[in-house]
């Protein structure tokens, strides 16, 4: 294409002239001698719109047509900001919770509910442990929530991390009482320490933070030993019993002892006649 | 009509039309401030690192099982006695000892929880090209995943790193502070489920709300304060190694 204010300086008047009058074919004139700006002598510009821009015009009445036909047949959501935002709005207010609230728990579970309100766990919500149960709420058959009772859930808070807070109650799930779930023990809608009672504590403090940690926590002072009244005023005069048969032991320990757990042997031939005790520490027997 | 006339009731005019205006303004404003403003108030001290709010989050939410896809994590910070800093974000099961450190370098260890800091000049809403991502009159900042088309601009504009892009739906995805749950009066669901209620949700505004009552009783930090986008998470007994 040739411009004509592109070559004005360095050809001229004249040749410029002969450039964009477009004589030579008057169906088709050029471009330049249109857009050109017009000087004294020039011929008069032709008188209809050259074929191009016609083109190019009616492809711009499309394209607006187009977008404002567009822009008037789109629904309103598709335009508007604020509506998307209401409509995403509305969708994220229609979620489903999953998770009821302890209050929900209540009005049903009401006895667990009070026991937990005043212990220990107050702070701790149904659904903490026992997992979102919002199902359960409104169809309390078909769906239960799951109630755990293995060993391996409460250290998920309760075992020692460096990193917890100091105060806050932390075991060693190796060290404390192996093999036993933690709810033999404990109540996990009030747990408390298994406590000796504070009669005996009294005095042989040790033997109760020892028991406390030893398979024979759950084992009450008085199974094994009778406990006169006087012990607590004479203590040294009367004195309460110890075991004095290797049978008392063998009620659990024996080979044909009913009990589901215990280390069994042989009372007949261990130990040679010794006293249980004598061998064993019975506060802290060891599981070898 | 003389001059002097005509001109004396056009200022009269422009004055009560531009006093009317200041007047429907502020009128606006009021009632914008009477609605409430949520925000989550985090007691560092309180946090146990037990990863219950993770895992009641993504049930809630519906954020895929996989690791590295959170609305809410927890961090176990270690400052250890060569004055080093190792943050860790810790898996949904936790438990047991400091992931590698003995207690004879450790000067001091916790916890600390984050999720979006819901900010009250969000830099995510302020770059999402389709303005996907908005903020509702209660001051939550909820993503459109219609609206979204996933150029992961917010993910990377999000100083607090709080979003994610969902791998199904391939959108953006954050904490709405369970919005859901809002709506029906129930808290987020990691604050239901926290059980040393080291968070603690409410409305900002009202005086009567529990993060407000903790926000007068401890002393508050927020996270990056010098990024001036005043996050509606608080935290009470901020570590100044918390970044």
């Amino acid at each position: 294409m040739r411009l004509g204010w592109f070559r004005r300086g360095s050809r001229g008047h004249g040749a410029d002239r002969a450039a964009g009058s477009g004589a030579a074919d008057p169906k088709c004139p050029r471009l330049s001698g249109w857009f050109r700006r017009r000087r004294w002598g020039d011929p008069p510009r032709p008188r209809h719109v050259p074929e191009a821009v016609a083109r190019l015009s009616f492809v711009g009445v499309l394209l607006v047509a187009g977008f404002v036909g567009l822009r008037s047949v789109l629904p309103p959501a598709l335009k508007n900001k604020a509506l998307q935002q209401a409509a995403a709005l509305e969708r994220e207010k229609a979620r489903e919770p999953k998770y009821a609230g302890a209050h929900a728990c209540g009005e049903c579970h009401g006895e667990q509910y009070e026991i937990r309100r005043n212990g220990y766990h107050r702070n701790v919500s149904c659904e903490t442990c026992h997992g979102p149960a919002r199902g359960h709420a409104e169809s309390p058959v078909e769906v239960t929530p799951p109630a755990p009772r293995s060993r391996s859930f409460c250290p998920t808070c309760h075992a020692y991390d460096l990193s917890r807070p100091v105060g806050f109650p932390q075991i060693n799930p190796i060290a404390h009482n192996p093999l036993k779930p933690c709810i033999t023990c404990h109540n996990p809608h009030d747990p408390k320490p298994p406590t000796v009672p504070s009669a005996c504590a009294a005095c042989h403090a040790e033997i109760e933070r020892t028991k406390a940690f030893s398979p024979h926590v759950l084992l009450d002072c008085t199974t094994c030993h009778s406990t006169p009244e006087e012990h607590k005023v004479t203590p040294r005069t009367a004195r309460v019993s110890k075991p004095s048969r290797r049978e008392f032991c063998g009620q659990c320990h024996s080979q044909d002892s009913k009990h589901p757990d215990t280390p069994k042997i042989d009372i007949a031939s261990h130990g040679e006649g010794y006293l249980c005790w004598q061998c064993h520490y019975p506060h802290m027997p060891e599981l070898e | 009509m003389r001059r002097r006339t005509f001109l004396r009731r056009v200022l009269a005019f422009l004055t009560g039309w531009a006093l009317g205006g200041v007047a429907r303004h502020s009128a606006a404003a009021r009632e914008g401030r009477g609605g409430s403003c949520y925000g989550m108030g985090i007691d560092v001290d309180k946090c146990i690192g037990c990863g219950r709010c993770m895992q009641a989050c993504k049930e809630e939410n519906d954020v895929p099982r996989e690791p590295y896809f959170f609305r809410t994590w927890v961090e176990r910070y270690t400052v250890k006695r060569d004055g080093s800093v190792a943050v860790q974000s810790i898996g949904t099961a936790t438990g047991g000892g400091g992931d590698g450190f003995t207690e004879k370098e450790v000067v001091r260890s916790f916890f600390v929880p984050k999720l979006c800091n819901q900010c009250a000049h969000p830099p995510c809403v302020q770059v999402c090209p389709v303005a996907a991502t908005f903020q509702t009159e209660d001051g939550v900042v909820l993503v459109d995943e219609k609206r979204c088309i996933g150029c992961r601009y917010c993910i990377q504009a999000c100083p607090y790193g709080a979003r994610y892009l969902h791998p199904e739906r391939k959108t953006a995805d954050k904490c709405t502070f369970c919005y859901h749950r809002l709506v029906r009066g129930l808290v987020p669901a990691c604050v239901e489920v926290c059980p040393t209620q080291a968070r603690v949700f409410g409305d900002l505004r009202s005086p009567a709300s529990p993060l407000t009552r903790m926000m007068r009783l401890q002393k508050i930090h927020v996270l990056k304060p010098h990024l001036n986008t005043e996050p509606k998470v608080v935290y009470a007994g901020l570590d100044g190694e918390v970044r």
